[in-house]
């Protein structure tokens, strides 16, 4: 088997788009080689016309995400060396429209994002006084848990719900608007309430962990996702959601 | 009611009727076990069913917690794995609803009349 050779990965890229089919190709394994190293040799030595994306190469941007041996990964953060000696097979991201090669579409994945009010709203006149946001209150704490999201979208290619429904708003931006929910800065409360109460909202989350399990950042999506439903939950009992 | 407000809604009524779900189904196994010890005929049933108004209470909420359930679980897997979507969905849900107490309780009245 080529991919067992001393020295060299077998790796099999997705060319194409929708209807591609894989390419082959052969890239010397070097030390604390990374999944987007190979990408970025295979582009580099090989075939200049390879598309796929990636900005900082550190973990921070959350661009280069992918499919690798099947399961959704930051490439750049993914070393070769801990995937097993077999070949390397190479996907874009999962449950999103492809583009060209390792490309995958992100427009779904941010108009949700946009969907579920996912941004910082400031109140319509500015307080003089600066808003006392006490560390170690529960809605802070809840907020940190899920502060750190990069908008990869892993989590959204490891979701089944996201598969199903594709009305379904996915993990990130769930996750995103439960930090903002806990913001006693923010002003749209009632708004992103009423956005992801709706049919794709939290309400449709399963609860199986797959977006927890393959978070690079290790946040807890479903965790967010549980908070909302307590918040429409309460909400709807108490008649406020618009 | 905004769609937001309706799915809510489903929601608590679908959360709220799993809780009243668990309490009945552990009373009905916990009730047969108990009934059953020694044998049991349908006479011996009917016996005890027969004008029972706990009875009928209990079966009577039984019936309607399923109601509420099945047909907002059943919803929520036709949307996703059939792309069902819209009006038509909602009402044939609600007549599956309708059908499951019309059921429920007509077999209730069976045993308790
Ligand atoms: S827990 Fe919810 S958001 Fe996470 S993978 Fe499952 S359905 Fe998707
Ligand atoms: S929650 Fe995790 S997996 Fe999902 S986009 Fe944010 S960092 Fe990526
Ligand atoms: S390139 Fe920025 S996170 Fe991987």
């Amino acid at each position: 088997m080529r991919g067992m050779e001393p020295g060299t990965i077998s790796v099999r890229v997705w060319r194409g788009r929708e209807d591609g089919g894989f390419a082959e190709y052969s890239v010397p394994r070097r030390a604390s080689q990374t999944v987007l190293d190979v990408v970025t040799f295979i582009q580099r030595k090989l075939d200049p016309t390879l598309a796929y994306r990636y900005a900082c190469r550190v973990g921070m941007c959350g661009s280069c995400a992918m499919t690798v041996n099947g399961r959704p990964r930051w490439t750049c953060r993914t070393h070769v060396a801990k995937l097993g000696a077999g070949p390397l097979t190479l996907e874009p991201l999962a449950n999103l429209p492809r583009i060209k090669d390792l490309a995958a579409d992100l427009a779904p994945f941010f108009d949700k994002w946009a969907q579920a009010l996912g941004r910082f709203v400031p109140p319509a006149e500015s307080k003089a006084e600066f808003a006392e946001v006490p560390p170690d209150s529960k809605a802070r704490q809840a907020a940190d848990a899920g502060i750190e999201c990069i908008g990869c979208a892993v989590c959204y290619a490891a979701c089944d719900t996201a598969a199903w429904n594709p009305d379904y708003l996915g993990p990130a931006a769930l996750n995103r608007a439960w930090t903002l929910m806990n913001d006693v800065r923010d002003a749209a409360g009632p708004a992103r309430l009423a956005a992801i109460a709706e049919a794709g909202g939290c309400s449709a989350c399963h609860s199986h962990q797959s977006c927890r399990e393959h978070c690079p950042k290790n946040l807890n999506p479903t965790a967010s996702i549980a908070g909302l439903k307590r918040m429409v939950a309460k909400a709807a009992l108490a008649g406020d959601i618009e | 009611m905004s769609r937001a407000r309706v799915e809510a809604w489903l929601f608590v009524a679908q959360r709220a009727s799993a809780a009243a779900l668990g309490v009945c189904v552990a009373v009905h196994l916990a009730t047969i076990v108990y009934a059953v010890r020694g044998g049991l005929t349908a006479a011996e049933i009917l016996a005890r069913t027969q004008g029972s108004v706990a009875l009928a209470l209990f079966y009577g909420v039984f019936v309607l917690a399923v109601a509420i359930h099945a047909p907002i679980g059943l919803r929520a897997i036709f949307r996703e794995h059939l792309g069902w979507r819209g009006a038509a969905l909602d009402a044939g849900i609600a007549i599956f609803a309708v059908l499951l107490v019309w059921l429920g309780w007509r077999a209730l009245g069976g045993l308790f009349g």
